[in-house]
């Protein structure tokens, strides 16, 4: 077999670039890095007539100049002859039915001189516009192989692989020549950095602090070249915008016919955005969609869910049952298993969110609810493109902060990368799940609402008011000159493509798991060995003390056993480190057991519920809430005899979980983003902050 | 007085001829407005910004700020 090829796919967004890519790859997808950016790749593999081929799927772009993170990508990508990956070939995918902007993309890409096939979608959408293109004046005019494919049906794929493996390619001759803008500097740049191609010479002088590749003085090199042959990046990039428009459109006239009547799929979305963005119906119907997303998460996740805690706890109890006792199996048993049930439970959820998200972005209805929040959003210094990680972030912080690479401006990314997580994700839901089960009454509030309801809407309220709240400060105090603009594509109404759905459901998923999962599978191990042993000879001696003290109670049996683990776990380096904190907690009426609580919850909030039973000797019952609740119900405090647990403590530790910034993962996760310390460290600040002093207010106002 | 593209009301349709915004322009080109481009009005956000415009074939949503940088012939 001889070398796989590599092929790049790039395109519009709304192009139908992600069906092509998943028409030609499928299942054999992957997400990596690309080297010294940190950016997700996605990347397939596939064979034809025994040849493998690469598929690397780059970020939708409108020019080969970049506006956001995610468009970077593409040039840096597209211009480095002489790296490894290299693409050998290039599809350029276009909607045929918007086919002049299009070409815009595919004639810059053109000109950087690797092969180039263009690949039509949506023909069917460009017929009822009564668009008639004539495949072969295309073929000719831009110089170029044409194939068109069907998305939705998947005809043309043959052709388009057939085509990836021909080696029959028009002769390269630039669509735009570079050299009647900037005649000196081109060779300059060749020869400096060995290139074969004008083009992308070209753009090393236009992009030359985007790039990442180029050192510091290589780009010292082209800065003062540029300088010496008085290159203005701006006035070439306009005349060079204009003068292929010019072409495209001269071209065009050869290649397009077009009938005067009006199409029908123009008329299907004037009429839904009519409804859809309507003065008062438009916010109506956004906010019922929002109430379906949540109230899917919530409870069709639910039995899922469940299913899942069952079967981690059976999975242990088998662990520790079968495996041959000892510290390896308690490891496992404890803390791996549990471990990874915690990240797993969230698949549900996480599947279900971005099975919406999918649907909303394929079918055109995002794009309309960025547009009808850009007003409100501007206020607090964020953008209409930050509704979708704030939207993202009620299931995870980390697939929404991931989400904020479409955002250009980088003042407004940076605000909705840092106020994310304040929007309450699923982590904190059996946090106050079991909180409201403890000091909330089930009771009836103007006879239809539920109290216990009511208080969890609340404190999803409370996240998002944190959230923008925080925004409006971090905009006034970031003094950035950066200009914040708003322009993007309505894309038409179309119906989702479930292939499309289920892939992003797919891998989304899967990232979450691999990418959270490994801080919090490394988080479970440390605490299991924190909470598992202590200074000194306690630990070991841990039964005898308990017989000394309470001698009412028979050795063996269950409350003997509870009191054993108590007294260990008061001891372990945990219980060490809870008592620590306990003079820093006391003001908001925590005690040391909920100080450990805490710390090992700083790693993910969803522990807390894991070491809260623990803490009470539930035993192995993790998942049954019912017993945690009763637990917790009899605990007393020490000093009144009163109820630990009542109404102000339990207020306070929930607005205390709604606010601070306990998830490793998150901070991970903004720290690859942000490429600084500084930003994962100024939230985890904040945060926290915040949390402790809201949480101090509230519980010295209601005790 | 010269008239911009956020002057126009919904249905009425402009030349485009200039921009005033050199950084805004040329994001607005590579989307496809340029000078002697027909662009129409078509309808606003509930909040009367951002607005929607129809421009070569397609909508394009931009706020009345950038819009207005957009001037007509």
């Amino acid at each position: 077999m001889s070398r796989a090829i590599n092929v790049a796919l790039v395109g519009n967004p709304n192009a139908g670039k992600t069906s092509v890519f998943n028409l030609l790859t499928g299942m054999n997808q992957k997400v990596g890095n690309f080297p010294g950016v940190t950016m997700d790749k996605v990347s397939g593999v596939y064979n034809h007539n025994g040849q493998q081929v690469n598929v690397l799927d780059l970020p939708g772009t409108y020019s080969i100049y970049p506006r956001s993170m995610d468009e970077r990508v593409v040039f840096d990508f597209l211009s480095d002859e002489h790296a490894p990956d290299f693409p050998d070939k290039i599809i350029v995918v276009a909607d045929a039915s918007n086919l002049e902007r299009n070409l815009l993309l595919f004639s810059q890409i053109k000109d950087l001189g690797q092969p180039t096939i263009l690949v039509l979608t949506m023909l069917d959408i460009a017929n009822k516009q009564s668009i008639n293109i004539d495949l072969t004046a295309l073929e000719t005019e831009f110089n170029t192989t044409v194939v068109t494919i069907n998305g939705r049906k998947g005809e043309g794929l043959n052709e388009l692989k057939d085509a990836i493996l021909s080696d029959c390619h028009s002769e390269y001759k630039p669509f735009y020549d570079v050299n009647e803008l900037s005649p000196e500097i081109i060779p300059v740049i060749k020869e400096k950095f060995d290139l074969a191609n004008d083009y992308i010479s070209y753009q090393y002088a236009q992009q030359t602090y985007s790039k990442t590749f180029l050192s510091n003085e290589d780009k010292e090199f082209i800065a003062e070249a540029k300088v010496k042959y008085n290159f203005c990046d701006r006035q070439f990039q306009t005349t060079e915008t204009v003068e292929r428009y010019k072409t495209i459109r001269s071209k065009l006239e050869q290649v397009i016919t077009r009938s005067q009547k009006m199409g029908e799929v123009k008329n299907r979305t004037s009429k839904l955005d009519a409804i859809l963005t309507h003065k008062v119906y438009g916010y109506l119907i956004f906010l019922s969609v929002l109430f379906v997303m949540f109230q899917a998460i919530f409870e069709w996740a639910n039995p899922f869910m469940d299913w899942i805690d069952f079967g981690f706890g059976q999975l242990s109890a088998l662990a520790s049952s079968y495996l041959p006792a000892g510290v390896l199996t308690n490891l496992i048993a404890e803390g791996i298993i549990p471990g990874l049930g915690g990240v797993v439970i969230f698949i549900p959820q996480i599947a279900i969110l971005f099975c919406f998200i999918s649907i909303l972005e394929e079918s055109g209805y995002m794009a309309r609810v960025v547009f009808l929040t850009d007003k409100i959003m501007r206020k607090f210094g964020l953008n209409g493109k930050s509704i979708v990680p704030l939207i993202s972030g009620v299931a995870c912080a980390i697939p929404a902060i991931m989400a904020t690479r479409n955002i250009e401006s980088w003042k407004d990314r940076i605000i909705t990368i840092f106020v994310t997580p304040f929007m309450s994700c699923s982590a904190r839901l059996p946090v106050y799940a079991i909180l409201i089960a403890l000091v909330i009454p089930e009771t009836k509030v103007l006879g239809i609402f539920n109290l216990q309801g009511l208080t969890l809407m609340l404190l999803y309220l409370l996240g998002f008011f944190g959230a923008i709240f925080s925004a409006l400060i971090l905009q006034k105090i970031l003094k950035v000159k950066e200009r914040s603009y708003f322009i993007m594509e309505l894309p038409v109404y179309r119906w989702p493509k479930w292939k499309n759905v289920w892939l992003t459901i797919f891998a989304k998923s899967r990232t979450f798991v691999f990418e959270a999962g490994k801080i919090i599978l490394a988080i479970s191990i440390i605490l299991w060995v924190l909470a598992s042993y202590g200074p000194g000879e306690k630990m070991e001696n841990a039964e005898a003390a308990i017989t000394e003290t309470k001698s009412h109670l028979e050795p063996g049996s269950d409350e003997f056993e509870q009191a054993v683990s108590s007294y260990k776990l008061e001891n372990s380096y945990a219980g060490i480190l809870g008592k620590t904190v306990e003079p820093i907690i006391k003001p908001l009426g925590y005690d040391w057991k909920i100080g450990i609580a805490l710390i090992t919850s700083f790693a993910a909030r969803e522990v807390f519920v894991g070491t809260i039973a623990t803490i009470y000797s539930v035993g192995g019952d993790d998942g049954d809430e019912s017993t945690i609740k009763e637990k917790l119900a009899a605990e007393k405090d020490p000093e009144t005899g009163e109820p630990m647990y009542d109404f102000a403590l339990g207020l306070s530790l929930m607005i205390f979980y709604a606010f601070a910034m306990q998830c490793m993962s998150t901070l991970a996760v903004v720290y690859r983003e942000t490429k600084s310390i500084k930003w994962p460290m100024l939230q985890l600040f904040y945060m926290s902050g915040l949390a402790y002093i809201s949480a101090l207010v509230a519980y010295q106002l209601l005790k | 007085m010269e008239r911009s593209a956020a002057d126009l009301s919904p249905g009425q349709k402009g030349m485009v001829k200039d921009f005033t915004d050199e950084y805004i322009s040329l994001k607005l080109m590579e989307m496809g407005v340029l000078p002697g481009t027909e662009i129409e009005m078509r309808f606003a956000a509930p909040l009367g910004d951002p607005i929607c415009v129809h421009v070569s074939g397609y909508a394009l949503s931009l706020r009345v700020e950038e819009a207005k940088t957009i001037i007509l012939s």
